[in-house]
């Protein structure tokens, strides 16, 4: 089963990497994100960016947010195109299809951000030559790069969901766009509602926090949702109902 | 004997859709199966059903011995597929193509571009297959897809009206690739389709369903020697004259009589001669110089059975 996974996962990043008709094309959008996050913003901000992690976490929604274009296309785009009911028809296994998909997003949105984190860190270096070597504290790196891969893994199967229920490729990516930025922007719009006097002491209080506490206590809610989720998915990814949908 | 396919009053409704009913049949291994059918008779269900697609609601299925439900993956992996939609994926190359359901049927690196040569070879898309599909004609695409589902030499082979879309040179063209891979690949083809005379070219077997109902199953001369009829072509002069026409048309034993570039084009009920229509048509003062008799071909015994079914 791995191997089918694996055989899906690279033929899904190899179709988005040509969905503008030509390699060149998806190499470059692939550069463009790597050069903003792993070389102009770490310009930008110098030595900060390996001290404050809140510079890094800044831009992580950027690949992590390419996610919902692979996950939406390689489902509600493979229906759209009419590609996926031979894939059905083929020897693979339900599940297989399911996680090969998954792992596509993942491995796109994830490896996108891992390699601008670590093009980041060359981009100081090479900005301070001579200085001595630096590199993200090695916590942080960790917690960022277990984070970043739940996260990615979280909004795949959301990904999986909406998909199965939009008619096309563009809607599915629409609704699971909206669906993300909401939750963005939900903890601000939240922030509206709260007794007035209430935000001061509660920054503070987030000032206090120890963060490798919140980042654990994070990480084990994510992965929570994560395998309920992808449970839920195999559940609902079933050949005889995706043929009729 | 040895079956590829038994289906016991196979059943499938969607809602009030009765799209398979009771559907009952052995394709034996080895065979060239053609399912005739107008558009929405069930075809494509039946293919589905097979493949452990869908669910049916009554009756039963096996493929090669196996539930494709419950054995669906087993089923899967013995089949190779052209559906309704070529199921290509057009931003990838041919190769690529080709490629990716290879490695999905774990054929070993240099046995799958040695099959990949071979069968685009054949179809004479060798030179093409680094190109993008999505810039392809129909017909090539669909040469593309048959290569696709013979690719891991299946034992079974579903092809959903593969010549559906093309235009005439393009859909005998994929015929005559077709009746080649066949007679190389030996494999028991199932083969859907509503152009007759592809089915009576290709096929050693078949079957015609109608509203999801098999009305009729067996060898393509069979089934034109089961519904009995017999035209006639007869050549002469005054033979286009209202009254005659009439008069031929009266006869129990004449089905359908067309005045085609000046001479008759009877159709006979049964085994009935011809020597009463030429009676007829002398005594009524035409001229007979032929009188050509010709079995009727398969499109004509299914729109036979077509007509039988609405009556």
């Amino acid at each position: 089963m791995l191997r089918d996974i694996w055989t899906i996962s690279k033929k899904d990043i190899r179709e988005v990497i040509f969905s503008r008709g030509n390699k060149r094309g998806g190499l470059i959008s692939i550069l463009v994100v790597v050069g903003l996050i792993g070389v102009y913003f770490p310009l930008f901000s110098q030595d900060t960016w390996f001290t404050s992690p809140i510079a890094v976490l800044n831009w992580a929604w950027m690949p992590i947010f390419m996610v919902t274009s692979l996950v939406t296309d390689s489902i509600a785009g493979e229906r759209e195109r009419h590609t996926l009911e031979t894939l059905l028809a083929s020897r693979v296994t339900d599940q297989a299809i399911l996680l090969g998909k998954i792992s596509a997003a993942v491995l796109y949105g994830w490896g996108l951000f891992m390699v601008s984190l670590l093009v980041g860190a060359v981009t100081i270096n090479v900005a301070n030559w001579g200085g001595p070597l630096q590199f993200y504290p090695l916590d942080f790196f960790i917690a960022c790069a277990g984070l970043s891969l739940l996260l990615c893994v979280f909004i795949s199967t959301i990904g999986v969901f909406v998909s199965l229920r939009a008619p096309t490729a563009r809607i599915a990516y629409q609704r699971l766009s909206l669906s993300m930025l909401a939750l963005v922007l939900l903890p601000v719009v939240l922030t509206q509602f709260l007794p007035q006097g209430s935000l001061v002491p509660m920054l503070a209080a987030l000032e206090t926090i120890n963060l490798q506490k919140a980042f654990l206590i994070l990480g084990i809610a994510l992965l929570a949702l994560d395998v309920l989720f992808i449970l839920a998915a195999l559940a609902r990814f079933k050949r005889t109902r995706l043929i009729l949908e | 004997m040895n079956y590829s396919i038994e289906c016991k009053q196979l059943s499938k409704n969607f809602g009030t859709l009765r799209a398979v009913q009771g559907v009952s049949m052995q394709i034996p291994t080895g065979s060239v199966f053609g399912l005739l059918g107008p558009n929405g008779s069930g075809k494509t269900t039946t293919i589905r059903l097979m493949l452990g697609l869908l669910q049916p609601d009554a009756g039963s299925v096996r493929v090669f011995g196996l539930d494709p439900i419950s054995q669906g993956d087993q089923v899967r992996e013995q089949c190779g597929a052209l559906l309704e939609h070529t199921g290509l994926y057009e931003r990838l190359s041919a190769e690529d193509n080709l490629q990716f359901y290879g490695q999905l049927w774990h054929m070993p690196q240099r046995e799958l571009q040695a099959r990949i040569k071979e069968l685009l070879g054949k179809l004479d898309l060798w030179d093409r297959r680094k190109e993008i599909v999505g810039s392809w004609s129909r017909g090539m695409k669909q040469k593309l897809a048959v290569a696709r589902a013979m690719l891991h030499q299946p034992k079974l082979v579903f092809l959903d009206e593969p010549t559906s879309g093309l235009d005439p040179v393009a859909a005998a063209a994929l015929n005559n690739d077709l009746l080649k891979l066949v007679k190389d690949e030996q494999a028991t083809i199932f083969l859907t389709t509503h152009i007759l005379s592809e089915a009576e070219k290709v096929c050693n077997l078949v079957g015609v369903l109608r509203r999801g109902e098999l009305i009729a199953f067996g060898g393509p001369h069979t089934l034109t020697q089961s519904t009995r009829n017999a035209i006639v072509d007869i050549f002469g002069q005054g033979l286009t004259d209202p009254a005659i026409l009439e008069k031929l048309r009266n006869m129990p034993q004449v089905r359908q009589v067309e005045a085609v570039d000046g001479h008759l084009e009877i159709g006979l009920e049964g085994t009935a001669e011809p020597s009463e229509v030429v009676k007829t048509l002398v005594m009524n003062g035409a001229s007979v110089d032929e009188v050509r008799r010709r079995k009727a071909g398969l499109e004509e015994s299914f729109l036979k059975l077509m007509e039988e079914e609405n009556a």
